[in-house]
């Protein structure tokens, strides 16, 4: 299963980066989905894959996962949602202040002169 | 105690002008000496104890791993130095009453004075090589703000800047110098390193740490080749240039270099630098000073020369130099004061400051020339005045000192007392005696008390200590006892010392001296012609231009404004910092044996991996986008499912169904297709492809390794510390409940902003955009098919029940305020989507806002409800409650701070989501016409 893991991860982590790179808004904010399920799921992973035993406590049982990967992500998962809307305003902000939707902006070219 | 009051009064103090400065200027002034005075008389109640050589200390450790403390030490050289910056601070304070413009803000200007006197103060009274330099950088900051007073104009700012840069830089050199000499001496405590002189200049850092020091004190006190910041310094008002840069601050380095004298100050190197850097300076600065025709600049630059001759005094090696040397700290402090005080008179009556263009004053202002003479004499040197006294003690000194104390230090010493003689002279001749000579339209006259009042105080003084020098002798023995570390036997002070050399050097001095002023216009074109070329500001602002510009340079080049680039940049660094921790490790062979691949398995990866493929082939096509992307989210929720994480599982898909949600809204306010033509950057693309791959393969190789986890210590402490056998949750609300109020809080915060990015969209050209936006599709009259409307309907009794359940099991079993909040959101958008949103936010009643603020306080409130009871914040307590019908019910009370957790994350997304909606509406997004509510038909209702 690691090897299915890893793919996905690999997966993600590519078309993330690959639609964050591009012009408009939009591509950019599935893309830093995609980054975010991966970011999730590489965290998660840090635990090591266990099948079959959800970290619930009961008597005498030994084999679990490992529970604090887990709490780490629960709390990344709904953080992604939080920056997820925020962009997605931000986008929506910046489309109807200027009028395009554009992931760039022009470079800062204008010198600051300097007072001696 | 008392020493922490005396530094603290003035800081904390510094509140209260600005707000005293409403009703008027007198109560500004009242509540700024009000601080002051108390600090100094709380100061001299510990003159007892300081004389009797038991300092007052206080000890509070701040960071003890690093030998941090709030230690502060009132022993003789700090008492002589704080009574000096709390004395001649209240005159400032008054004479600052006169000399403001009426419109100018005063209770800023004392604010700034306030912050400074309490950074000096912790300076000269810090007992920690680690607090010292804290003080230290904070009096060159408050001295930026008030160089830079008048920050309307160039000169102000430019000095400010040119003050700050050298100082900050010189402080941090300090900051570096007393840290090797901390770990060196193995003690932070300034009063310890006396007896650790051997261990120390045993040390090979020794001269490095000298070095490092030495250029703290000698950018602070203004010493050659650093000497040029302070004349620009003298663009601040003139109350400040009094203050800071003659009496105090500049004299903060001076008090390091008394500090630090018993373990460095007989040593060769220091003896060499400190007293030739001084020597070089007190000549240069007397030469400059004598041809300078701005009243400002002749007391900066003699001022520099002043601060020279102290330093040789301290580099000379011998404890009654040191003497000598706080003498003259004492001296220069109340003339040097008492003629910045009185050239502030001259320039407030005048409006003039120049040499050239004023004289004869004293037909006009005799009070203020009079006081003027008085100060310029005793700077001169001229008996019987304090000047003389500390002049007569430094030539004494300079004789017997063991190096160079033949005659070419002796000449040196000659040159400067002639050159200070000469500039002195001409101070009050040019500007006080001679035709009256004005600028036209101005009568000035003597100032109002509160002008001539301090520099009277401080002439008194130069006068007293003149004619009685031994006054100020217990004083001054404490000082240098302190400093050297040792009693020893104190010259005498006297006026009259009898005829020997150091005489017939002041009379030579005063007789040259006069004839040098006497034939100035001569001598002054011949010497300016070859004035020194050399300019430290003129360099200075050459590198700062070619910084500024540089820097430019480099944002044009890395700040492209280009998002795929810095996504590139930011990946590029990863990798190479992966890189070089791959090198550095100890290589890799798998440990753990793979987890067995099932079918099921391997259908949903593909799945996953197909609906990841079509992202990127169709994310032009948006709506299909949206929707591929919802699925690789329940494809990552079944991976969490399968691999032993039912909350990630709940929680991912509760999200996933939130985010489509909240996309699809977007897309109501973007086109349903890429606008610019679609590009396809085949660099980015391999880049992203070489990036993915080395992500998944430290994936697998992490998977396949072992490594030390902490998964024992929660599983085994979830029920018996934590209450509750999910451990999730309970890492959630118990062991990291810190960290999850932090991130609740985060999640409000976010909701908020949107709130209020949306907010502004209601005005301005978003505004004009927004309503002539046309949207995308075409809109079904039947946006709200009835038996949608009355599913929804049956249904919400159903998910609010599966809500509560989810909660209250979230402690034992998946679960938890996390996943309830996403279904009770869910629950709420499912009405949205069915009956509209002002269907739903009708009956909603309460505002999303009051959400998130209740689930904040209610989470905050458990954690203080801890504290109440004597425990850490958040610390949980659990028990088991019987309920009669329903048997023993487990309870922790983190199921409180779990309960805060539902509230702010449904109010953050309800708010967010909301919002968006709303946006529709002010777009013109009709209601649909279709009643929601047949039964009760409101004609007035609006449907969204």
């Amino acid at each position: 299963m690691e090897i299915l893991f890893a793919v996905l991860i690999a997966a993600l982590t590519a078309a993330g980066i690959y639609l964050c790179c591009l012009r408009q808004v939009f591509p950019v904010v599935l893309g830093l989905s995609l980054l975010s399920y991966a970011t999730n799921l590489f965290l998660f992973v840090a635990g090591r894959l266990t099948v079959g035993a959800p970290p619930v406590w009961a008597e005498g049982v030994t084999r679990f996962a490992d529970p604090l990967p887990q709490a780490l992500v629960l709390t990344a998962i709904v953080i992604a949602f939080g920056m997820t809307a925020l962009l997605v305003v931000l986008a929506i902000r910046a489309r109807f202040e200027s009028g395009v939707e554009r992931s760039d902006v022009p470079a800062v070219t204008d010198r600051v002169e300097v007072e001696r | 105690m008392s020493a922490s009051a005396i530094v603290a009064l003035p800081l904390l103090g510094a509140i209260l002008p600005p707000l005293f400065a409403r009703a008027g200027r007198t109560p500004a002034l009242l509540a700024a000496l009000a601080p002051s005075v108390v600090a100094l008389l709380l100061l001299w109640g510990q003159a007892a104890s300081v004389f009797s050589g038991v300092p007052e200390e206080v000890r509070v450790p701040w960071v003890p791993a690093l030998g941090l403390e709030w230690a502060l030490r009132i022993d003789g050289l700090g008492f002589f130095f704080a009574s000096l910056i709390l004395a001649i601070g209240i005159l400032i304070f008054i004479y600052s009453r006169g000399y403001l413009a009426g419109n100018e803000p005063i209770g800023t200007f004392y604010a700034y004075l306030l912050l400074f006197q309490g950074a000096m103060l912790g300076v000269v009274l810090a007992d920690n090589l680690l607090l010292l330099p804290v003080f230290w950088e904070l009096t060159s900051l408050s001295s930026f703000l008030l160089i830079g007073f008048w920050c309307h104009l160039p000169d102000g700012r430019r000095g400010a800047r040119l003050a700050l840069a050298i100082t900050g830089a010189g402080g941090l050199a300090l900051l570096a110098g007393l840290i090797l000499l901390g770990e060196v001496a193995g003690t932070y405590r300034l009063s310890e390193l006396a007896a650790r002189q051997e261990l120390i200049l045993a040390s090979p850092l020794a001269p490095a740490i000298l070095t490092l020091i030495l250029l703290g004190a000698f950018t602070k006190s203004a010493q050659f080749p650093f000497h040029f910041w302070l004349p620009h310094a003298m663009a601040a008002p003139t109350p400040v240039s009094a203050y800071l840069h003659s009496a105090t601050m500049v004299k903060a380095g001076l008090y390091l270099l008394a500090r630090v004298w018993p373990v460095f100050g007989q040593t060769d190197a220091w003896v060499v630098w400190v007293t030739g850097i001084g020597a070089a300076t007190m000549l240069l600065g007397a030469t400059i000073a004598l041809f300078k025709d701005d009243l400002k600049a002749l007391l900066a630059y003699s001022t520099v020369s002043h601060l020279g001759l102290v330093t040789m005094l301290l580099g000379l090696g011998t404890p009654t130099a040191v003497f000598a040397a706080m003498l003259h700290v004492l001296m220069h402090a109340t003339f040097k004061a008492a003629l910045f005080m009185n050239t502030g008179i001259v320039d407030h009556e005048t409006g003039l400051r120049d040499l050239r263009r004023l004289s004869g004053l004293a037909k006009v202002m005799p009070l203020t020339a009079g006081l003027g003479t008085l100060a310029a004499l005793s700077m001169a040197g001229v008996p019987p005045l304090n000047g003389f006294v500390s002049k007569e003690a430094m030539l004494v000194e300079v004789l017997a000192a063991r190096w160079g104390g033949g005659w070419p230090l002796w000449g040196l010493v000659g040159l400067a007392a002639i050159l200070s003689a000469a500039y002195a002279f001409r101070y009050f001749s040019a500007l006080f005696f001679g035709p009256l000579r004005l600028p036209e339209g101005r009568i000035p006259h003597d100032p109002p008390a509160l002008l001539w009042g301090p520099p009277l105080v401080l002439v008194v003084a130069v006068v007293v200590l003149g004619l009685w020098p031994s006054l100020a002798e217990p004083l001054l023995a404490a000082a240098s006892a302190a400093a050297v570390g040792a009693h020893a036997p104190w010259p005498e002070l006297a006026l009259w010392h009898g005829f020997g050399a150091p005489l017939v050097v002041s009379a030579v001095a005063f007789v040259i001296g006069a004839a040098m002023v006497w034939h100035y216009r001569a001598l002054s074109g011949r010497v300016l012609a070859w004035a020194l070329p050399f300019d430290g500001r003129r360099a200075f602002f050459s590198a700062q231009e070619w910084l500024v510009r540089g820097a430019h340079r480099l944002i044009a080049r890395v700040h492209s404004g280009v998002l795929g680039r810095y996504v590139l940049l930011l990946a590029v660094v990863s990798l190479a910092a992966l890189a070089l921790g791959w090198g550095m490790g100890e290589g890799w062979r798998p440990q753990r044996a793979p987890t067995p691949m099932n079918g099921l398995g391997l259908i949903f990866a593909g799945v996953g991996l197909a609906a990841i493929g079509l992202v990127v082939r169709w994310h032009h096509k948006r709506l299909r986008a949206v929707l591929l992307t919802g699925a690789v989210g329940l494809v990552v929720s079944l991976a969490f499912l399968h691999a032993s994480a039912p909350d990630l599982a709940l929680t991912q898909i509760s999200v996933e169904a939130v985010t489509t949600v909240l996309l699809l809204l977007m897309l109501f306010f973007l086109p349903q297709h890429d606008t610019e033509p679609v590009a396809k950057p085949r660099g980015a693309a391999a880049a992203s492809i070489l990036i993915g791959s080395v992500v998944g393969l430290l994936a697998w190789v992490m998977m396949r390794n072992d490594g030390p986890n902490l998964a024992d210590y929660f599983w085994s402490r979830s029920v018996s510390e934590g209450g509750g056998s999910n451990v999730v949750n309970v890492i959630l609300v118990d062991f990291r409940g810190y960290d999850t109020f932090g991130e609740i809080t985060v999640l409000g915060i976010a909701a908020l902003v949107i709130y209020a990015l949306l907010q502004g969209m209601q005005e301005g050209v978003a505004r004009e955009h927004l309503h002539a936006w046309r949207f995308p599709f075409a809109l079904s009259p039947t946006r709200h098919p009835l038996p949608f409307a009355v599913t929804a309907r049956v249904m919400l009794p159903f998910l609010l029940m599966a809500v509560f359940y989810i909660f209250f099991r979230g402690h034992n079993a998946p679960g938890g305020g996390f996943i309830a909040a996403l279904l009770l959101a869910l629950a709420f958008l499912i009405q949205y989507m069915a009956s509209g949103l002002s269907w739903t936010m009708h009956r909603m009643r309460l505002d999303a806002h009051v959400w998130i603020g209740t689930g904040l306080l209610v989470a905050g409130a458990t954690g203080m409800a801890a504290m109440g009871l004597g425990a850490p914040f958040l610390r949980s307590a659990h028990g088991e409650v019987h309920i009669p019908g329903i048997g023993p019910v487990p309870l922790a009370s983190a199921m409180g701070f779990d309960l805060g957790v539902l509230l702010t994350v449904f109010g953050a997304v309800t708010l967010a989501l909301v919002q968006l909606a709303h946006l529709g509406q002010l777009a013109g997004f009709l209601p649909s016409r279709t009643p929601m509510d047949p039964a009760r038909p409101k004609p007035s209702e609006k449907e969204g």
